[in-house]
């Protein structure tokens, strides 16, 4: 559970997020959505206290994150799993290193982890990769190591800044269905994305953001009505957004 | 809880020494030159502590040679005499043939030399030990009044020259060690800097994932520990070597010649071994928790 109230980030003069008061239930499957530099990645961040807000008060997980010291950073991160468009995965580590690791710095005995990460490998498709570093792996595979080691600990949170952004159409929805599976099982999933094809395909809660300020919040939303403008644009014949990714 | 994580930290550190293997030989390149330079000068002043130490001894006695016609009688009685001067601590009688003997001890197994002498070359002599070398001057004055001597020997200046010879060396080989240190810690601190630096994104990203300070900085930890720990060894191992070289070099001849032995390689061993590691631990452990120190503020 993710409660914004009346936050406002502020980046020296420019604006991060402004006054955002927002509340995701436990369940909810929410896309974020707005355009570059809208204040997307400064809501993530500011749900992982990467960075401090300047006003208001946010709570996730029934922890007040604005209240926590910075010594408590760990615990919060640990309730919560992310995902990231750049995979992040350790290079040193193999893929069932990599997911074992977020087992270990709870301190959970290595009989559990050898049980369950294989589990979870399985549940993401890659069983046959376990022994293999990231750098072996195509995209699409290193995306679900890292959705691996985002869920192993079973997060209430999944949070999934652009998780499809670096992938090519099909291997991006086969990460949806994923992600689809792992909410229907009970975990709240915000994902942060530009695809409007996917948004739209999925049917889920829409929060679309822009300069900071939350403009639209529908449940069972699509990625949103563009201004004639921009959609002249897209359709023009070798323009840009000329197919269907967007 | 604790004790795996201490498992679990060393585990890791282990496996990362060796996936990283280019920094981990850097960082053991460095430590282990610096240790193996330090060791040297640090052999150089035990020599040479050693050296003034039994120069010391072996000058804080007085030799009084008697004249041919002094029989024992005389010579007890001049004992009796001497013993009764300030700064004296002992004094005896040396017959020449126990002057001999001593001297076929102390060439060992070069003794056959002396088999060359007809006759007993030395005369009958006196010892005097002295309490404390300030006052050996007095002593000699006493002894020099004494009837039926041939000659007094006693190397006062010799001793004062060796002591501020050895005492240069001593100052100089200190200054050298405490420069040296300083520049291996900069050195050393840079190494692990710039492995950690390798590895700031993969910090981060173990930040993501809800790791600790101390989970992270663990294996680090740990690993500079090892590190350290192996180059004591290893430049134990290489000063060893050098030492032995070069006591098979001078040892048994050259520093015969001076009456002293080199300090036994057995013994600094044992000493240095343990001295260094202590040394390489606390440089690998300071030189990686201050290398993390800004990666791990938030
Ligand atoms: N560290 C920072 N320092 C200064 N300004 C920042 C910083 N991070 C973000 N900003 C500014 O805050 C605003 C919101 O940035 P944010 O990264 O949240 O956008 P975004 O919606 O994630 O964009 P994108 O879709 O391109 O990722 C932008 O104007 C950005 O320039
Ligand atoms: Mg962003």
């Amino acid at each position: 559970m993710i409660i914004f109230e009346n936050v406002t980030k502020m980046y020296d003069g420019n604006i991060g997020i402004e006054n955002v008061t927002v509340k995701i239930d436990k369940g909810d499957f929410v896309f974020l959505v707005g355009p570059s530099g809208a204040g997307k990645s400064t809501f993530v961040k500011l749900i992982l206290k990467e960075v401090d807000g300047d006003k208001g008060r946010i709570r996730v997980n029934g922890m007040d994150v604005t209240g926590i010291s910075n010594r408590q950073i760990p615990r919060l991160r640990r309730s919560i799993g992310i995902v990231f468009q750049d995979f992040r995965l350790l290079p040193n580590k193999t893929v069932e290193e990599n997911v074992a690791f977020a087992m270990e710095i709870l301190h959970i005995s290595s009989r559990t982890i050898r049980r369950n990460v294989p589990q979870v490998l399985g549940l993401m498709g890659i069983s046959s990769k376990s022994k293999k570093y990231p750098h072996e792996l195509s995209a699409g595979e290193q995306q679900r190591v890292a959705i691996a080691r985002a869920v192993i600990n079973n997060p209430t949170v999944l949070i999934a800044d652009e998780p499809t952004g670096n992938l090519d159409p099909d291997t991006a929805w086969e990460i949806m269905q994923l992600l689809e599976q792992i909410n229907r099982r009970g975990t709240t999933i915000l994902m942060v994305t530009h695809a409007k094809d996917i948004v739209d395909r999925m049917g889920k809660r829409v929060i679309a953001i822009d300069k900071g300020k939350i403009v639209r919040d529908d449940r069972d939303g699509s990625y949103g009505y563009e201004s004639e403008e921009a959609y002249s644009f897209r359709c023009k014949p070798g323009g840009v957004f000329d197919n269907n990714v967007y | 809880m604790f004790i795996r994580g201490i498992g679990n930290a060393v585990k890791l550190a282990f496996v990362q020494i060796v996936r990283n293997r280019a920094m981990s030989f850097a960082s053991l390149f460095s430590i282990t030159a610096m240790l193996l330079v330090l060791g040297l000068f640090f052999i150089l002043i035990v020599n040479v502590n050693m050296v003034t130490e039994s120069a010391k001894k072996q000058f804080d006695t007085i030799q009084i040679y008697l004249a041919e016609e002094t029989d024992r009688t005389d010579a007890q009685r001049m004992i009796q005499s001497l013993s009764g001067t300030k700064g004296v601590a002992k004094a005896w009688y040396l017959s020449k043939e126990e002057a001999m003997d001593e001297y076929r001890q102390k060439w060992g197994d070069k003794s056959y030399l002396l088999d060359g002498f007809q006759e007993n070359p030395l005369p009958n002599s006196i010892r005097v030990k002295i309490t404390d070398l300030e006052l050996a001057d007095s002593v000699v004055e006493a002894a020099k009044k004494l009837e039926g001597i041939e000659d007094i020997k006693y190397y006062r200046t010799a001793v004062d020259k060796l002591l501020a010879v050895t005492g240069y060396i001593k100052t100089g080989a200190l200054a050298v060690i405490i420069s040296l240190i300083a520049v291996s810690v900069v050195v050393v601190a840079n190494t692990i800097k710039l492995t950690v630096l390798a590895r700031a994104r993969e910090i981060s990203i173990m930040k993501y994932v809800g790791a600790g300070n101390w989970f992270i900085r663990g294996p680090f930890l740990v690993e500079g520990i090892l590190i350290g720990l192996f180059s004591s060894v290893v430049s134990v191992l290489l000063v060893g070597l050098i030492y032995h070289k070069l006591a098979e070099l001078f040892g048994n001849d050259i520093l015969l010649i001076f009456s002293v032995v080199m300090v036994p390689e057995s013994f600094l061993a044992a000493n240095l071994l343990r001295i260094f590691m202590a040394l390489g631990v606390s440089i690998g452990a300071f030189g990686s928790i201050i290398s993390m120190r800004r990666f791990l503020d938030t």
